[in-house]
């Protein structure tokens, strides 16, 4: 029982971190149906900017200041003059971020060497708590309670603002949202930018218990992918409900079948293409 | 287009003759850019004519490696039986992942072809027993043929290559000419309309789809034997996006700019290699560049500059 009780947990919390960086992806798909493969290159980003940041401030917040600050810039930057050029070009799109990907995977080796580092923890989340016989790290919890408020925040945000209901008018109609007077462009960045900070903060967030080493962008790239054709691209639903779906399978699927390991969440992905190729909640 | 078939006899003719000057070290240079130029020509079937981007090309290559490899290894290093299983395995496979990737397009479809082959990944890296995990399978033999050359050798090799290359490039050329070739095209510029017209638009594409993966299963069986190693490295995206660069650098819709393509990054990550350690970072640069200034590619710009010199 402890076993399936503490595997739950970290399960969930890969899924919350996952659900990080596939909300971002999928927003920015949703709205200008842009397909980013630099974006686990902005978890790597945030992870080492964190690092570096901690090793000068010795602080977690002002680091993931730092880390967070970095990586909304690099996404607005690749946004206004790279991506922009190519609207719904999904080709063109593919190649300049998987090169994006290359020189930002490239870059950190080069500055950051190829030994995999963790960040530390913020202090006040180093002990454990101890239920009956399960012992489970309180930054685990932590990461959960991230999850939970960026989700909520989010849902809010697209659901009961202004802003949410401009940009839900941009994901269902550009043409008609701009007709409407609705600064489409500047949107776009905005989302862009938001989504970057997502994947930045998910760097910083998940620093501490998957680490930051090379080949970690390839990786969550790859499990954010899974995440967004399992929920659906464009459906913040679809990034939670697939973030903590993936997130099990991953951690139950190296627990109990460490050969199969992504297997057991790929597996399930072709299943769900097969019933439902646009993911559980997409659109179309 | 007599121009055209001058120009591939004279290619041809420079092809045939180059082992005469070459050492053996830029032979083997040149029979790896044969290779990729095979693997390259496949996915042009795919994205230059049916206007399929796929990227996870690299399924099918790596599929027939590791056929080729583990049949060479442990069952019987036979040719007649371990080359033909190879591309077998690579055509069942991508008609199984067709059935999965069909059903999408855009930019899920770019999304699903990744993901499935990561799937082949996962379990060439996961199943030790099996694949050797992360450390490959290492000395696969070349085959022995019936001929007075042995394959071991770097010229017979590479004959033996350029003629699978002179084989594809053929059938390919035949294929893309061929009706069905045509209406490939067709579904790329307007699928809506090839429907109106009475098309099955879904068979055109998944039998593009098998033909795509037999072809790169046929740059795979090479690459094994060149190499005389597998690894999971064969299935990976850097290969699958690889593939996609050298389409779009060479110019997707014209078999032999692929080939070129091909050719151009496999000379260049030799050449810039040899001088510093960061060829993944040039080579990033070489998307951004490919993407912002050469979308038609270098067949494209050639074109181009003729168009305008003629004018």
């Amino acid at each position: 029982m402890t076993f399936w009780i503490t595997q739950a947990l970290n399960g969930i919390s890969f899924g919350m971190l996952l659900f990080l960086l596939a909300a971002g992806l999928s927003l920015i798909y949703g709205l200008m149906r842009m397909l980013n493969l630099a974006h686990g290159s902005y978890y790597i980003l945030g992870g080492y900017v964190g690092l570096a940041a901690i090793h000068v401030t010795g602080s977690f917040v002002l680091a993931a200041l730092a880390a967070t600050a970095t990586v909304t810039v690099v996404g607005i930057v690749m946004e206004r003059f790279f991506l922009r050029r190519f609207p719904e070009q999904e080709l063109p799109q593919a190649l300049l971020t998987f090169g994006f990907l290359l020189i930002f995977a490239d870059l950190s080796l080069w500055l950051w060497g190829g030994t995999p580092q963790t960040l530390p923890k913020p202090e006040i989340f180093e002990r454990s708590i101890r239920i009956g016989t399960i012992v489970f790290p309180t930054y685990r919890l932590f990461v959960i309670g991230i999850g939970l408020v960026v989700g909520l925040g989010l849902w809010w945000l697209q659901e009961g603002t202004r802003l949410g209901a401009k940009i839900r008018a941009g994901v269902d109609d550009a043409e008609m949202a701009r007709g409407t007077g609705v600064n489409v462009g500047l949107l776009s960045t905005a989302v862009f930018a938001f989504g970057a900070f997502l994947a930045g903060l998910g760097g910083i967030i998940g620093g501490p218990f998957v680490g930051v080493y090379p080949g970690a962008d390839f990786e969550i790239l790859e499990m954010a992918l899974v995440v967004v054709i399992i929920g659906g691209l464009g459906s913040l639903k679809g990034a939670f409900v697939g973030g903590l779906l993936v997130g099990l399978l991953d951690n139950f699927g190296k627990a109990l079948f460490p050969e199969l390991a992504l297997f057991t969440v790929f597996a399930p992905m072709a299943v769900i293409l097969a019933v439902r190729p646009t993911g559980l909640f997409g659109a179309r | 287009m007599s121009a055209r078939v001058a120009s591939g006899a004279v290619a041809l003719a420079v092809l045939i003759g180059l082992p005469a000057v070459l050492s053996s070290y830029q032979l083997s240079l040149l029979t790896k850019m044969l290779i990729f130029g095979i693997f390259a020509m496949s996915l042009d079937l795919l994205l230059g004519y049916a206007g399929l981007p796929s990227l996870g090309h690299a399924a099918y290559f790596g599929v027939a490696a590791y056929t080729v490899g583990l049949l060479a290894l442990k069952v019987a290093n036979n040719f007649w039986i371990d080359f033909p299983a190879g591309l077998l395995m690579a055509a069942g496979v991508s008609a199984l992942f067709g059935l999965f990737a069909l059903r999408t397009r855009g930019s899920y479809f770019l999304m699903i072809t990744l993901a499935l082959g990561q799937v082949l990944w996962g379990i060439a890296f996961g199943w030790r027993s099996l694949t050797g995990g992360d450390d490959g399978l290492p000395s696969v033999p070349r085959p022995r043929l019936p001929l007075p050359w042995s394959l071991t050798e770097g010229i017979p090799f590479y004959y033996f290559v350029l003629l699978c290359f002179a084989l594809a490039l053929g059938l390919l050329a035949l294929i893309v000419r061929s009706p069905f070739g045509r209406a490939l095209v067709g579904i790329r510029e307007s699928e809506r309309r090839m429907e109106v017209l009475g098309y099955d638009v879904w068979r055109y594409k998944y039998v593009a789809f098998i033909l795509a993966g037999l072809f790169a299963g046929l740059a795979g069986n090479l690459f094994v034997y060149f190499n005389g190693f597998v690894s999971p490295s064969y299935l990976n995206i850097l290969f699958s996006a690889s593939a996609l660069l050298m389409v779009i650098l060479g110019g997707a819709g014209t078999l032999v700019g692929p080939a070129i393509g091909a050719a151009v990054i496999v000379g260049l990550e030799n050449f810039i290699s040899a001088y510093m350690e960061r060829w993944v970072l040039v080579l990033g640069v070489i998307y951004v560049l490919v993407t912002l200034f050469a979308p038609s590619g270098l067949v494209g710009l050639v074109r181009q500059r003729l168009g305008s010199a003629r004018t």
